[in-house]
């Protein structure tokens, strides 16, 4: 959907110091060569195949679908990638374009810790040195994932500035990259920040609704009449949305981390509370105050915790094909216990948020009508934060 | 010609920058009004932002103390009013694009030019992006500034050949704040300025000391201060302003 270089309708753009601008244009350089290049193709295919586990599998969740009384639910399996979860399809993917770059230093920023995760993985798979942005608050949310990370061979830097969360975590990463850009490829984990990266880390993450639309194909001859995902900055919805883009007849979906509800402060939902703005090298909505200072938004999930969101999701809702909806913290952490004990599959608590929202749909729907719901993760991470939250303290 | 490069008139230029309402409203006025009387040539005056990506430690510390004071565009623009009855010194706006953007950019630079700022310093807006502020930057007679940086190799010429006001030469890689030396090579950036244009440069980055000002202003026109003016700020003391005065003196003394 990409139109004006770097563009998706008035969002995208490359609003980032001069410092960097040779770098992203050396890095659209380099994607193009390589992007249609057989050799990189079949190189990153070996990887995602036989190191990430892909594809990964698109199961009918019966049980959970019977007791809602409405449509077909099917679970896009991403939890079940190697690291737990979609991120590691777009790291796989920057790492290999870094090394061909002879870049040999990944830095990356993380929210839950999933995409650190990722890329520390990558890192050590291809014997490149790695460091890892995390908001001090996301550190202490996540301590499983930091501990995962170092034993991973990656440094992770606890960002105390701002809010100490995902925002400020990629405010250090951008500062780290002027800092040293020779040797050093920044591995952004969502479709956001600026060209070429909402570009990159959609076509990376697009293997997700090839693969959901092969598969429903083979398993119900049809396509879903409804793919829905979470959206924080929103890699894996618009991984699962892309070529479904032009199916009209499916409603993409997106769910928006509402926190304490739309109607609070402590909300993330940037689509239905945000405006338009510049931030972190894109034109899109973010929440922001009246004066355009970015405001500290809030959500029980350290990934959904953002205040802005992908420019391809920001033209998707301008021009109605995707749909934004905001879904609380007490309806995500209902989903998760609820598909945890429906189908014993223990989801991400940023993908619960999509599981809620298809819970709250399915039941309105035909039982000729089939969701999928894309399962970004899984929730091990989370056990300890959603004890806290019933009132239980645990040792992690 | 404008206010801008009118302040490249006298010599070398010294260029101090500091974050407005930092550590108050009222104490940053004054500090305003010292720069201006102990011989700054330009004022750079940073509106500050939640997160500004492009600053160090120093200057992001100073952002979180303003806005937690209460800072607002709205207040700057008034403080700035305020110093114009009497000062003459050029005044550019330093801040991040979606303050001007959120504002409404016609409204916010045409504000600009009512309360008498003479440029902006938008960090995070390149060449590319340059054309939807550039235009209502012309309506209003607003020289936009634009930075060239030690990476900027082959797109120097084109950012000179746009360029209004000065140029910003970024001294080093990173982030804002006091650095011990600087590495990069300024004199073969200022010779690709000077063959495409007549638009005066001056560096800013990591200049601490008044012999850096001077070696810095040397090779260009001028030299640009931020973290170590805000630096002495932040120590505080009935003092302060006398001290802040004094850093400038010395500073256009060196140059």
């Amino acid at each position: 959907m990409e139109q004006k270089r770097g563009r998706f309708g008035i969002h995208g753009g490359q609003y980032i110091p001069e410092t960097l601008m040779n770098a992203v244009n050396e890095l659209e350089a380099a994607y193009n060569r390589y992007k249609d290049d057989p050799e990189f193709n079949a190189e990153l295919k070996d990887l995602l195949n036989n190191y990430a586990n892909r594809p990964s599998m698109l199961y009918y969740a019966e049980k959970m679908s019977k007791d809602l009384g409405g449509a077909k639910i099917y679970l896009k399996r991403e939890d079940l990638n190697h690291t737990g979860a979609h991120k590691i399809n777009n790291v796989l993917g920057q790492a290999l374009l870094a090394k061909k770059m002879g870049k040999t230093r990944l830095i990356a920023e993380t929210g839950a810790g999933q995409h650190g995760v990722a890329t520390a993985t990558a890192a050590a798979l291809f014997g490149m040195e790695c460091v890892v942005f995390m908001g001090e608050e996301d550190t202490k949310r996540q301590a499983l994932n930091v501990y995962r990370m170092k034993l991973l061979g990656s440094e992770v830097v606890p960002v105390k500035s701002g809010t100490a969360t995902l925002k400020d975590a990629v405010n250090e990463a951008m500062r780290e990259w002027t800092r040293r850009i020779s040797d050093t490829h920044y591995c952004l984990g969502s479709c956001m920040g600026p060209h070429p990266f909402p570009t990159i880390v959609r076509d990376f993450q697009s293997v997700i609704s090839k693969e959901i639309k092969e598969q429903c194909l083979e398993r119900e001859g049809r396509l879903p009449d409804v793919v829905m995902a979470c959206v924080g900055g929103g890699s894996n919805a618009i991984g699962a949305f892309y070529n479904f883009i032009n199916d009209k007849s499916v409603r993409l979906i997106g769910c928006e981390a509402a926190g304490r509800g739309i109607d609070t402060f402590e909300t993330a939902a940037t689509v239905n509370t945000g405006r338009l703005g510049i931030f972190h090298g894109m034109k899109s909505y973010f929440c922001q105050d009246e004066y355009g200072q970015i405001a500290p938004v809030y959500s029980i999930s350290a990934g959904l915790d953002y205040p802005g969101v992908g420019p391809e999701h920001a033209y998707l809702h301008d021009i109605g094909r995707a749909e934004y909806v905001p879904v609380t913290d007490d309806e995500a952490v209902e989903a998760f216990e609820y598909l945890s004990k429906t189908e014993g599959v223990i989801p991400a608590i940023e993908s619960a948020h999509a599981v809620a929202y298809a819970m709250k749909i399915a039941p309105e729907m035909g039982k000729d009508k089939i969701i999928v719901v894309n399962l970004s993760g899984r929730g091990d991470k989370d056990v300890a934060a959603i004890a806290r939250y019933r009132g239980e303290d645990i040792y992690e | 010609m404008s206010n801008v490069k009118k302040a490249f008139e006298n010599g070398k230029a010294f260029i101090p920058f500091v974050t407005c309402g930092y550590p108050d409203e009222e104490t940053s006025e004054k500090i305003i009004r010292t720069l201006a009387e102990n011989g700054a040539d330009l004022i750079e005056l940073g509106i500050p932002f939640s997160d500004p990506t492009a600053e160090g430690p120093v200057i992001q510390g100073a952002n979180v103390v303003a806005l937690k004071n209460g800072i607002t565009t709205v207040k700057v623009f008034e403080m700035v009013k305020r110093l114009r009855r009497d000062i003459k010194t050029p005044f550019v706006f330093m801040t991040y694009a979606n303050v001007v953007f959120s504002n409404g950019a016609d409204k916010f630079i045409s504000q600009c030019r009512d309360i008498g700022i003479d440029g902006l310093i938008l960090p995070d807006l390149p060449y590319e992006e340059r054309g939807e502020f550039s235009d209502i930057c012309d309506k209003y007679g607003i020289d936009l500034i634009p930075l060239v940086a030690p990476t900027s190799e082959n797109r120097i010429a084109m950012i000179a050949k746009a360029a209004q006001g000065f140029i910003y030469i970024v001294s080093s890689l990173g982030v804002t704040g006091m650095r011990d030396a600087i590495t990069t090579d300024i004199p073969s950036i200022v010779k690709i300025i000077r063959e495409n244009t007549d638009v005066p440069c001056a560096v800013g980055f990591g200049i601490s000391t008044p012999a850096q000002a001077h070696d810095m202003a040397a090779i260009s026109d001028g030299a640009i201060v931020g973290s170590a003016i805000i630096n002495e700020i932040s120590k505080g003391g009935s003092d302060m302003l006398k001290r802040v005065g004094r850093l400038v003196r010395d500073m256009k003394r060196a140059l």
